[in-house]
């Protein structure tokens, strides 16, 4: 009884801003969005008949996919060279930790910022950099090709460093017996990473790996500042695309069926993460 | 952060070469902010030109401060920081006590409903809880922006974890002495929490200082916007792209964020070390 009283604040909260949302999108999915005096209707499939016929819908899905190939591993690999070399007694390990991790505490929104003067053609200092080699002049963010990566540099830089704070930590909780005893038996250094550090990284890689996955669909305040999607719909992630078809076409009813796209790629990753991560520490 | 001995260290020629690369890669991770900062702290003329005659000025910012509200974005922002903080502090304490040491029935229901959360944060259902805030009144207020975040899973689960490494020798000790359960939580277990709590503040200060799209969803007015819509506002609007106007806004906005950090940088660092294991 005590412990119901405890939790019924917390519970309360979850039920009204979570729970209940995602069921009542499912619901409003099959609703037509209200116009003026007319109530919602029941449509059925209606929103997602319209969803399987828009060629933006499956454009911000597959931008998204690329997005998540092309930034998670990077981050994820660029993280874990960063940790073992602050893990180092390297020279200005306190400076380069420092350099590495700063990304992470700016919002995104002022990250964005920056980039879009970095990349800005001609006055950017990229522009000024392959100016000064001779190419030619290149809208980063303003042609097709290279504006989706040019968001993904952006997110590496801004995640790397964050996951390099979890193998660092997951680093430094190694016993140093290992490699004293890896040396003993005439191991290299590039063998003993490969067969006794990265697998025993194991649990922290697929820890990143989750966040990172969450992330790729959760995080567009660069997208906002950036590109607004464009051009020509290059850079529309889903999170994005919901947004714009939420709160500047104000199609309720759409925007529900697309947030049920979302939540389903989202609860694959709760399952993955449950059946390969986390049974052992959420029910001990 | 000790330095243990690693027998593997590199030595020699490969040492140079890896500190080489270390460097190379810190050099090109400030090198975004770098150009920032030379752009905001230099004349406009010189935002875009590295001459080491350029002369330093504040102008920059000091126009930024008077082009937009910022004292009031940042009021905002320190006010809806705190507000969450605050309840999520209360909330998630209660809630992880009672998933820590209280046996009631449902209690791995509830706990598996709270994980949830873990996954569809508030930031992924931006529609319903527009259309939940509208009903409620909450529309365009600081309130309405912290509200959904208030009850956080992961601070329930973080906390939990902290407190059900808390002796039971310890907490029975209290109860022996006539403490209600109220008592103990405060007398035994928040003290015991303190690192943890300093980590999730940290976490979440940081994280709700930077949060942009649901603060730009749900507010519309100068009283209620936080400082990073403030921010977008500011440099959406027609300032003649003038660069060094925004850089200056931007690194203004996010001042107060990184001067903490470069004070408190260890125990920035160790807080979200000891977030992330779990």
């Amino acid at each position: 009884m005590y412990g119901w009283l405890l939790l019924l604040p917390a519970m309360a909260l979850l039920a009204l801003f979570t729970h209940y949302p995602a069921i009542a999108n499912l619901w409003h999915s099959f609703l037509a969005t209200p116009k003026g005096e007319r109530p919602a209707g029941f449509v059925g499939l209606e929103n997602y008949e319209q969803l399987v016929e828009d060629p933006i819908f499956w454009q911000a899905l597959s931008n998204n996919l690329w997005y998540a190939v092309g930034t998670i591993p990077v981050s994820i690999a660029i993280a874990l060279l960063m940790a073992v070399w602050v893990n180092d007694r390297i020279p200005g390990r306190g400076l380069l930790r420092l350099a590495y991790f700063t990304p992470t505490v700016l919002p995104m929104i002022a990250v964005a910022n920056i980039w879009l003067f970095f990349y800005t053609p001609e006055y950017g200092l990229l522009e000024q950099f392959t100016g000064a080699f001779g190419m030619p002049s290149h809208n980063w963010l303003g042609s097709k090709s290279t504006a989706l990566p040019a968001l993904m540099i952006v997110t590496i830089w801004k995640e790397a460093g964050f996951f390099m704070i979890f193998y660092l930590a997951a680093l430094q909780s190694m016993s140093p017996h290992l490699a004293d005893a890896a040396a003993m038996e005439g191991a290299s250094r590039w063998y003993f990473f490969r067969r006794v550090t990265f697998p025993l990284l194991m649990p922290t890689t697929l820890f990143v790996l989750v966040n990172a996955v969450i992330n790729a669909f959760r995080l567009v305040d660069h997208v906002v500042v950036m590109t607004r999607g464009g051009p020509d719909n290059a850079t529309e992630l889903l999170l994005y695309y919901i947004y714009e078809i939420g709160f500047r076409f104000w199609d309720s009813a759409y925007a529900a069926a697309l947030t049920m796209v979302l939540l389903a790629i989202l609860g694959l990753c709760a399952l993955a993460q449950f059946f390969f991560l986390e049974r052992r520490v959420h029910y001990q | 952060m000790s330095a243990t001995l690693n027998v593997f260290e590199s030595r020699g020629l490969g040492r140079a070469l890896e500190t080489a690369g270390a460097w190379v890669l810190g050099f090109l991770w400030v090198l975004p902010l770098l150009y920032a900062f030379w752009t905001a702290f230099h004349p406009a003329e010189f935002s875009a030109r590295f001459a080491l005659s350029a002369p330093l000025t504040l102008e920059n910012f000091v126009s930024a401060w008077h082009a937009a509200p910022f004292a009031r974005y940042f009021l905002n922002t320190v006010l809806m920081v705190t507000m969450v903080l605050a309840a999520q502090l209360v909330l998630t304490t209660l809630a992880a006590y009672a998933f820590a040491r209280f046996e009631f029935p449902g209690r791995n229901v509830l706990f598996a409903l709270v994980l949830v959360q873990l996954m569809v944060m508030p930031d992924v259902l931006i529609v319903e809880n527009y259309r939940t805030m509208t009903v409620i009144g909450l529309k365009d207020t600081i309130l309405g922006i912290g509200l959904p975040y208030m009850a956080s899973a992961f601070g329930i689960f973080l906390l939990r974890q902290t407190f059900k490494g808390v002796p039971r020798e310890l907490d029975e000790a209290a109860r022996v002495e006539g403490c209600t359960p109220l008592q103990v939580l405060w007398k035994v277990y928040v003290p015991l929490a303190r690192p943890t709590y300093l980590a999730y503040a940290l976490v979440s200060v940081s994280y709700h200082w930077n949060n942009f799209l649901w603060p730009l969803i749900i507010t519309n007015s100068v009283e209620a916007r936080p400082v990073t819509v403030g921010l977008q506002v500011f440099s959406a609007t027609d300032q003649g792209i003038d660069w060094s106007i925004i850089t200056a806004g931007t690194l203004l906005t996010t001042a107060p964020l990184l001067i903490a950090f470069l004070l408190f940088q260890r125990q920035f660092v160790q807080s979200f070390m000891r977030a992330g294991i779990r």
